[in-house]
């Protein structure tokens, strides 16, 4: 590990499950000069309690994480990406569509950071920055993600796409519900960064039994906050519409 | 960089030319060129191995992080000239038309039924994924794993 931190700092490329570093050196788009492995880099595979180290790939995560984030797994790439693609490395792409996000906005995971001179811990919130930008300094290595304490009992996963496999979102999000009632809702796809449904959450969590014109007025709120783009892969409109529905659906999954 | 690893059960040393890919050393460098280069992105599996026990695409592995690994490619998943249960299966079936994908499949297969020796159709289906036939040719390639797996359940 100490060694991999003077790497950092010295300007060496952390390699972890490759699936975005490779598409990038395949496609001459970087030829990186010096590259160090994290893949064999035991300290970053251990995870104990809620701590992830951020070497621990999605395959593990599908079989051994929480609900709401082994559903999440189980939709991200392939087989063949899910066994070498980390949690770690998702964070680091910080793709404004990556699967992993929604879980750790909507249950306020946050994200360990080491580099030769200390460790901190930054709030996903603070964490996402932009499109593919983090609060990440170049002479840091992601280390971890840690989640609470206590998670919500309810969680639900779901994603928009065009396939079941190897589909990159066109909106993807993470319900949870609490025994006392409190509900988030966290979205993927449809801003710069992971965002949640702050007013959508407010609403919902105020009613004990919700009706099902509470339930249309909670997918009317998530359509309405978030910022979705049109791009090759989407209108703004349909993944406006998309959120909304995808929210209430994952709400009551969370309330059966 | 000289990187030392083990294929289909040889010792081999490779000069590796910093940062290719895992593929480009397979095809390139030692001949062997059962693994398919076709997307370079991970998205259509032709190029999928076995490395130290886990299914991948080659090339999203850089060449030089395999030091020391153990790697299976669609070269070495039968035993000297006898075919693995896959590939025969996928002859009998007639699972193999343009044949650009079916090295990836019979390993990503090879990878299945080495964990699972009876898939349901939806482990196989799972387990094929990340695999991309062009041809379309989904049905023979599903109904020749079928077969594998009521024959290996008997």
């Amino acid at each position: 590990m100490d060694e991999a931190l003077a790497g950092i700092s010295e300007g060496v490329t952390p390699l972890a499950g490759g699936t975005d570093l490779m598409v990038e050196v395949n496609f001459g788009q970087i030829s990186p000069e010096r590259v160090m492995g994290l893949r064999r880099l035991g300290e970053l595979k251990e995870w104990q309690g809620h701590r992830i180290g951020s070497g621990v790939t999605w395959r593990r995560i599908e079989r051994e994480g929480p609900p709401g984030l082994a559903e999440a797994a189980r939709t991200i790439g392939s087989p063949q990406i899910r066994n070498v693609g980390t949690i770690g490395g998702n964070l680091g792409t910080a793709s404004p569509a990556g699967d992993g996000h929604p879980f750790l906005a909507a249950v306020d995971a946050s994200v360990e950071l080491a580099s030769a001179t200390g460790t901190r811990t930054v709030p996903w919130s603070e964490f996402f920055v932009d499109v593919k930008r983090t609060a990440r300094r170049s002479d840091e290595l992601i280390t971890a993600v840690n989640l609470p304490e206590r998670l919500p009992g309810r969680q639900a996963f779901g994603k928009i796409g065009v396939r079941n496999a190897m589909v990159i979102a066109t909106v993807c999000a993470v319900v949870t519900r609490s025994e006392d009632g409190r509900v988030t809702v966290a979205l993927g796809s449809v801003a710069p960064t992971p965002i949640r449904a702050s007013g959508a959450e407010a609403m919902i969590s105020s009613t004990t039994r919700p009706t099902d014109a509470d339930l249309a007025e909670f997918q009317r709120l998530v359509s309405e906050e978030v910022r979705p783009i049109t791009d090759h892969r989407s209108t703004e409109e349909y993944r406006r519409h998309g959120a909304g529905i995808l929210a209430r659906r994952l709400l009551e999954r969370c309330l059966r | 960089m000289i990187v030392e690893f083990t294929i289909n059960g040889e010792q081999v040393s490779a000069h590796v030319s910093h940062p290719g890919s895992l593929l480009d050393l397979l095809r390139d460098d030692l001949g062997l060129s059962g693994s398919k280069d076709a997307c370079e992105q991970g998205e259509c599996g032709s190029c999928s191995v076995i490395l130290d026990g886990e299914l991948v695409c080659s090339c999203l592995v850089m060449a030089a992080d395999v030091a020391g690994s153990s790697l299976t490619t669609v070269e070495g998943v039968g035993s000297g000239d006898a075919l693995h249960p896959v590939q025969e299966a996928m002859q009998r079936a007639g699972a193999v038309q343009c044949g650009f994908c079916t090295p990836g499949i019979v390993v990503a297969a090879v990878d299945l039924f080495g964990r699972n020796p009876s898939p349901t159709p939806l482990d196989i289906r799972e387990a094929l994924a990340g695999n991309i036939c062009r041809c379309t040719g989904y049905g023979a390639i599903l109904r020749a794993l079928e077969l594998v797996a009521s024959e290996s359940g008997t």
